[in-house]
């Protein structure tokens, strides 16, 4: 191999794609044995540095993985020995220098579904589920974590650093739950995979901030977890969502940069092939007879795409949806979708009695739920109390796009 | 617990003081303050003159030592404080980030230290 610019340029490219093609395998693979996520992090990129040094010189090996797996296993087995650790750990460590020669050969296990379920389990803060699957299955550092959920990057860094702990400590099984907790515990992976993707509803100025730029994460982890379940109907519902969603992302701005909303999207951008595989998926999803959430979601954002092809919104369709959804998910984003897509199938009085209906000290910093409110206020003529509305729906806005777009609409009422 | 926002603006955020109210700054700031309050956490804050309006003082071995305009020479400037009560830093960054000035500025967001006043009262 040359030693020559490019050719070094082409092997940090190839550890960067082994780095992230296997990343999620290997961590898996490695606290799977040991419990001990950090570690087997830690162990990983110390070999993905040694593979940085040591590839440009003496070429890519031929199973760049294995490479990696044994040179990260040597690191984690000196770290314990570093850590003089008591005899307890022995059997871990007797363990690893066993498997120690196989891994070259020989294909190793996908241990991400368990990884996954670790990830999501019902000891581990809600809220630490798609920061640690996001650190652990993809490899991404906690500064563009913490970046994504607006948290200091310190404080996601601690808080990455105590649910690892709790995951050695607190006895969390890495294992795929069994038959009777499964439906629950899915669930909360997929809940876990749906935030990184962040958009709770698409339709008017309603894009919520959270993780908006790990769209494409979303989607790869949910294609791992299809990848692992197939035969789950609501894994491929989710993707189905997130596809439909992903399929208007051109369409979603202007060439100015300026916002716009769903109903005023040329669906001649949106992506056909993204659409095609979604409605895939979807019609995989619905023929298993299984309805659950993410389903229902995928099945209202299909109805949205189909005016690609009739030119029209069948609202009343997708008010059904919403019915449906917010029985077995009320939310506030299922709720405030629930009332728009009333407003459009019945009138905006039937909408604006929904959004009457949601408690208003759950909605004070909530900025969908006003500008459906402010939207609504306005066609019915009620301009100032829509320019009230308006008021919070664009002090509670992040996207300067959207500030822009709804301080348009309040300025021409 | 509190929390301040210190609100750091650009040259052209300061010039939108001087417009008739109706450019798009100065009715998202409207919209912001509004959603503050209403949303129960507002205690205080207020914006502050120009950079260019401040006057520094120091006294170096004895003497006194004054200069016109603001005390750091950057191109974002203190401009202004908001005094929150909130839950926890989280939140606190949920409200920075939907500041107008987020995304023409820098806001930044700072605990208040109750610990250090009662030292000296």
């Amino acid at each position: 191999m040359s030693g020559s610019g490019q050719g070094s340029d082409s092997t940090h490219r190839t550890i960067e794609r082994v780095a992230r093609e296997s990343y999620g395998r290997l961590v898996a693979y490695l606290s799977s044995q040991t419990r001990d996520v950090a570690s087997a992090e830690d162990a990983l990129s110390n070999a993905l540095v040694a593979a940085l040094k040591s590839w440009p010189r003496d070429g890519v090996p031929q199973n760049p993985e294995a490479w990696l797996l044994t040179t990260a296993r040597r690191s984690f087995i000196d770290h314990v020995r570093h850590q003089q650790v008591a005899a307890a750990s022995e059997p871990t460590l007797q363990l690893l220098r066993e498997e120690h020669e196989v891994a070259l050969s020989t294909e190793f296990p996908d241990d991400r579904l368990k990884l996954l379920f670790v990830c999501a389990h019902p000891a581990i803060d809600p809220a630490m589920h798609t920061p640690l699957m996001l650190q652990t299955v993809l490899g991404l550092d906690a500064a563009r974590i913490a970046g994504a959920f607006l948290v200091s990057p310190k404080t996601m860094g601690q808080r990455l650093v105590r649910a690892k702990t709790k995951i050695r400590d607190g006895g969390i099984q890495f294992e795929v739950p069994q038959e009777h907790e499964l439906p629950q515990r899915l669930d909360a992976v997929l809940e876990a995979i749906y935030a990184a993707f962040g958009i709770a509803w698409d339709d008017m100025a309603g894009v919520d901030q959270v993780g908006r730029d790990l769209a494409e994460e979303a989607i790869w982890l949910a294609r791992v977890l299809l990848h692992l379940m197939p035969a789950e109907a609501e894994v491929r519902g989710l993707l189905a969502l997130m596809l439909h969603c992903e399929a208007r992302r051109a369409a979603r701005r202007g060439p100015d940069g300026r916002y716009v909303p769903l109903s005023e999207q040329d669906s001649q951008q949106w992506s056909s092939p993204l659409i095609e595989e979604a409605e895939s998926h979807l019609a995989q999803a619905s023929s298993r007879g299984r309805t659950g959430r993410f389903q229902l979601e995928a099945a209202i954002q299909s109805a949205h795409a189909e005016r690609a092809r009739s030119g029209r919104t069948e609202w009343v369709a997708i008010m059904l949806f919403y019915q449906q959804l917010v029985r077995i998910s009320p939310t506030l984003g299922t709720q405030t979708g629930y009332a728009a897509a009333a407003a459009e199938a019945k009138g905006p009085e039937a909408g604006l009695a929904l959004l009457d209906g949601i408690d208003p000290d759950d909605v004070s910093a909530y900025q969908p739920y006003w500008a459906v409110r402010a939207h609504l206020l306005q066609r019915l003529g009620r301009t100032s109390e829509a320019v009230g509305a308006f008021d919070r729906a664009i002090g509670l806005t992040e996207d300067p796009a959207v500030r822009e777009f709804l301080l348009q609409k309040r300025a021409n009422l | 617990m509190q929390f301040a926002l210190l609100i750091y603006e650009s040259p052209e955020a300061f010039a939108a003081r001087k417009s008739d109210g109706t450019d798009p700054y100065t009715g998202a700031w409207r919209a912001y303050h509004k959603s503050l309050v209403e949303s129960g956490s507002y205690v205080g804050g207020d914006p502050l003159e120009a950079p260019d309006t401040g006057t520094t003082v120091r006294l170096k071995e004895g003497k006194r030592r004054v200069q016109d305009g603001p005390f750091a020479d950057t191109k974002e400037q203190l401009g202004g404080f908001i005094i929150m009560e909130l839950p926890s830093l989280d939140v606190a960054l949920d409200w920075a980030a939907r500041c107008p000035a987020a995304s023409a500025g820098v806001v930044e967001v700072r605990p208040l230290a109750p610990a250090a006043k009662h030292r000296i009262t």
